[in-house]
């Protein structure tokens, strides 16, 4: 090891952060950026599903928490942008990547939004896996990505509890609306469990990650505390838990699961989910269309210059 | 693509949470100018009353001293123990001055 790596390791185990002018291995610099612009592009894309919904939500009420949920997400992509950036990339350079597919969001995106219940069921189910997943990131050890997990943390809670009690109003509600929770819930379940990623012994990147503290717990750790925690969730709402072989072992103090549909998993991954190509082309639509506010803004400051250097003159 | 936020400035914010406490750095942003990136820093950090007054700073003029020259830059001070509190030892019975 070379006296800058022995530096850089003796931080990571002293739990102390590494931060932008910080020297660091050339790979972990390269692992946050992948990580970081992943989770960036996720809050990004996250808004689509959500936003599906905006102009049909049931009330004036649920509409402006909705507003409200998409606009935090928005907030949280530039939270991310911003920490990805001190690593000397640049926002055009990640946002390219996200168009040409060179850079993953999470999978959960690329499932649609069929009916008003989804929207409930991605606030109390993916927001929650995010949570979980985000709570942990909170200990990383880069420095500008754990302010930013914290910051995130802070305003995710009300995601979570708007969605429950969407799902809750539906879940007490008509008969048709409780077999609408139920639906949602039978869809979102099984993604918002792969969220957390492949198992441990299949992650590709994750015994580095764990080593340089990038990554707190195992994806298949951080998987259980959401099983575990949600189980007694459905069982409020007083709906069906999707998994028939969900029981708790007093062994483990953990509930037991089934196993996940891997394949489907992949296939998503690899851009063959219901929304893949929707969601990259309404992002790069989106993108060209705000062009003219960006050309706007270099003709005013084109304008500002010259007349500045007039004035100066 | 257009490269535009690499030719809006960025800003650092800083927010006071209430009155009385410090401004605190809470992240930065791309704006055209400072006006904008006070809009939009009311935007993005403080949507939920997080704040009383924000500051914004271009990132630019920040002049800030190189953590790897800690040592030296420090140094200065390393060697003055009198300075701090503990250096005194005085009596039990008033030593809680």
């Amino acid at each position: 090891m070379t006296p800058q790596e022995e530096n850089f390791m003796r931080k990571i185990e002293a739990e102390e952060k590494i931060e932008p002018k910080d020297w660091m291995p050339e790979a972990y610099r390269k692992n946050l950026i992948r990580q970081i612009s992943q989770h960036a592009h996720s809050e990004v894309i996250g808004m689509q599903p959500e936003g599906n919904w905006i102009t049909r939500a049931p009330s004036l009420r649920r509409k402006a928490v909705l507003l409200s949920k998409v606009q935090d997400e928005a907030g949280h992509g530039l939270y991310l942008y911003s920490a990805c950036e001190t690593l000397g990339i640049s926002r055009s350079e990640m946002i390219e990547q996200l168009q040409t597919g060179k850079a993953k969001y999470s999978s959960i995106f690329n499932y649609p939004t069929l009916t008003w219940a989804d929207v409930g069921a991605i606030g109390w189910l993916v927001d929650g896996a995010a949570i979980v997943n985000q709570v942990s990131l909170q200990r990383t050890s880069y420095g500008p990505y754990s302010r930013g997990m914290i910051r995130i943390c802070k305003e995710e809670s009300f995601h979570q509890r708007q969605g429950y009690e969407a799902m809750l109003a539906l879940a007490k509600g008509s008969p048709e609306q409780k077999a609408m929770a139920q639906d949602a819930l039978n869809r979102f379940y099984w993604p918002a469990l792969m969220m957390f990623g492949p198992h441990d012994s299949e992650s590709a990147h994750s015994q580095k990650s764990m080593e340089w503290k990038i990554k707190r717990e195992t994806n298949d750790d951080l998987r259980q505390k959401f099983v575990d925690q949600t189980v007694k969730q459905i069982e409020v709402l007083g709906l069906e838990h999707p998994d028939k072989n969900i029981k708790w072992n007093e062994e483990r103090g953990h509930y037991d699961s089934s196993d996940l549909n891997w394949d489907e998993f992949w296939s998503v991954i690899n851009g063959n989910g219901h929304c893949n190509r929707q969601r990259i082309e309404h992002h790069v639509a989106a993108h060209d269309e705000g062009e003219w506010v960006r050309d706007a803004i270099s003709a005013y400051n084109e304008k500002k210059r010259a007349k500045k250097a007039q004035n100066a003159a | 693509m257009t490269n535009i936020t690499e030719k809006l400035e960025l800003f650092e914010v800083f927010v006071r949470s209430k009155r009385g406490l410090d401004h605190k750095h809470v992240g930065s942003l791309h704006a055209e100018d400072h006006e904008q990136a006070l809009e939009y820093a009311r935007d993005c950090y403080t949507r939920r009353s997080e704040g009383v007054s924000i500051w914004v700073v271009k990132s630019a003029d920040i002049c800030a001293s190189q953590e790897d020259d800690a040592d030296c830059f420090y140094d200065p001070s390393d060697d003055k123990p009198y300075r701090h509190a503990t250096y005194y030892v005085l009596p039990d019975p008033v030593n809680n001055m």
